[in-house]
């Protein structure tokens, strides 16, 4: 059963006793393709990547990697994959270069070629000086950036990252973002989980937004912002720890109003139109601020638990 | 509905986790040289101290010195223990502290590789342990025979025997204080198992129990193969030992399976 695709997964259901955290997905992922999962916390992200990284088991629906079925041949293509996972999990006895040793070793790798690959990940990852270092006196970003150097240790062919750039700082996010974008390049398929959504903007050629256990859209970042959302966005912000009083007095401004803890939102099709009538209105905003639409507000639109529609 | 085809047990893969161990361990020297001493010292005490307070046992019509009965014991007891500290203890950590495991499950490596690994890790110290502790029973005079050799392979399926016991034992522990059961259990296992005294010497029912004590059969095994006696019943003892190992591998394999991957 060759699909044609190099990942594909029908039907997928995580079940944890009682508790259904995957619904029934379908995701089919080109060769070369970066794919992005976006949701709120539990929504089920974590659950599916393990499934596809042919680590845990689904309850119910089938995957192919590779065409290859994990049930039958999952060393076969864990070795053909490389796994950022969400928890860092190194070995915090070992020293930076000994966990990509070890990590190597994993996937019989000869011990030259990994030192090769160890000096170059190294560097990537800006961890040379730290080489000799035990892992348990790292910074939380520089263990999160060895866990991405171990992911790319076997030369994957699928790179499946699950919130890669939490607690990196923005020169280190750039960086990856960079490599990632190489990667790319060179033929190898992304497959990323972010709450960042500009990250996702960025790397993501086609992404499904999911919201507990299931997956609520899908498509490329630009084609979900069009349909999603409006062209402009206008945020204002009032003087009160309360915004949600405002709301009715929104909607005859707006095609569609949000309201969170500390801002109210206006998706509107021209921003400065809506605020010249808002303030035309006689309401006076603590600050105001006319943007783009961006995934934050498809993601906000399909997750949030809003006040509106 | 979807049985994974997953392998009874580990498979060459398993090398790796002893790997890993070896480097992890190659800081801690010290800690593998007192596996080696503490029993050594047990030995040496008691051929010289107890040897000259208690008199020649009589047991079948046979009279031996007490270090001559105690070694074998203390052999099993020592390939027991040191089993037992590999497989409950630095396994539990693994899987459910540190959880170090979690990174190998991304790699070619499968749940079940990763507890023969640990098996494996424990028979590697255990085979060298017990090769300098039968050199000294040699040297000391506590062997009556040169088949003495075979209480190696002996002492080796003893500690085959408890660390995969151990092993499943470890992933049903829930916390540290379970580790406590773990010794209360341990310890009238240790004292009753005819280590010390031969179990003849207790009341016949207390006798038929301590028969299903693994660390009784293993002592018996060792003691007849330092003792050049042979008897059919020496295979069944082996036998016994050989399944716990292989029903402790299947359970711990298991376990790890629902632990890791739940
Ligand atoms: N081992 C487990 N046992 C029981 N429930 C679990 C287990 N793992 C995950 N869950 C539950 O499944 C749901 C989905 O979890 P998952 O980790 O997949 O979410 P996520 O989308 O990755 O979230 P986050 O953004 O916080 O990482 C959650 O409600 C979680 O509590
Ligand atoms: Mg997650």
């Amino acid at each position: 059963m060759t699909s044609g695709h190099i990942l594909e997964a029908r039907n997928l259901v995580k079940r944890f006793g009682d508790f259904e955290a995957v619904k029934g997905i379908d995701v089919a992922i080109d060769r070369g393709e970066s794919f992005g999962f976006l949701g709120p916390n539990g929504a089920g992200k974590t659950s599916t990547m393990r499934m596809i990284s042919a680590i845990s088991q689904p309850t119910d629906g089938t995957i192919e990697i590779f065409g290859l079925d994990p049930r039958v041949d999952g060393p076969e293509i864990r070795r053909r994959l490389g796994v950022v996972p969400q928890e860092d999990s190194l070995e915090l006895e070992l020293s930076v270069k000994n966990n990509l040793l070890m990590y190597g070793r994993y996937f019989d790798l000869p011990r030259r070629v990994i030192r090769e690959r160890t000096t170059e990940l190294l560097e990537f990852t800006q961890l040379s000086e730290r080489a000799n270092d035990k892992v348990d006196n790292l910074s939380g970003g520089m263990k999160r950036r060895l866990t991405i150097a171990r992911g790319l240790m076997n030369r994957p062919e699928i790179l499946i990252l699950d919130e890669p750039t939490t607690g990196l700082d923005p020169q280190a996010r750039h960086l990856l973002w960079d490599r990632l974008y190489r990667l790319k390049r060179e033929g190898v398929t992304l497959i990323i989980t972010t709450h960042y959504m500009d990250e996702a903007e960025q790397l993501c050629d086609r992404l499904v937004v999911m919201d507990q256990g299931k997956i609520v859209a899908e498509g490329a970042p630009r084609a979900l912002i069009e349909r999603f959302s409006t062209r402009e966005v206008v945020e204002l912000r009032f003087a009160t720890d309360d915004h949600e009083q405002y709301f009715n007095q929104f909607t005859k401004f707006a095609d569609r109003v949000e309201v969170l803890p500390d801002r109210i939102l206006l998706y509107v099709n021209d921003g400065d139109d809506a605020l010249r009538d808002v303030h035309a209105a006689g309401i006076a905003p603590a600050s105001a601020l006319v943007r783009r639409s961006s995934l934050e507000d498809v993601f906000l639109h399909l997750t949030g638990r809003s006040l509106t529609d | 509905m979807l049985t994974r085809a997953l392998p009874l047990f580990g498979s060459r893969r398993s090398v790796r986790v002893l790997e890993r161990n070896a480097l992890v361990y190659r800081s801690q020297w010290l800690m593998l040289l007192s596996g080696f001493f503490e029993p050594l010292f047990y030995l040496l005490s008691l051929s010289i101290g107890l040897n000259k307070l208690v008199g020649p046992l009589h047991i079948d019509g046979h009279a031996f010195s007490y270090a001559t009965f105690v070694a074998p014991g203390m052999l099993a007891t020592s390939a027991m223990n040191g089993a037992m500290i590999d497989s409950i203890f630095n396994p539990f950590f693994r899987l459910k502290i540190s959880r170090t495991y979690d990174a190998l499950l991304a790699t070619p490596l499968e749940v079940t590789d990763i507890a023969l690994g640990e098996v494996l890790w424990a028979l590697v110290r255990a085979t060298l342990y017990a090769a300098s502790f039968i050199i000294c029973m040699a040297l000391l005079g506590d062997a009556r025979s040169p088949w003495v050799i075979l209480c190696w392979p002996g002492a080796i399926l003893t500690s085959f025997a408890f660390s995969c016991f151990g092993l499943a034992v470890c992933t049903y522990i829930r916390s540290w204080q379970d580790f406590d059961l773990v010794a209360l259990v341990q310890m009238p296992l240790f004292l009753f198992s005819g280590t010390f005294f031969p179990i003849t010497l207790y009341p016949r029912w207390l006798g038929a129990i301590i028969s299903f004590s693994p660390l009784y059969q293993s002592a018996a095994l060792l003691r007849g193969f330092s003792l050049g006696q042979f008897d059919w019943i020496m295979i069944m003892r082996a036998s016994y030992l050989l399944v716990i190992a292989l029903v402790g591998l299947y359970v711990a394999s298991r376990r790890f399976q629902k632990i890791l991957t739940p």
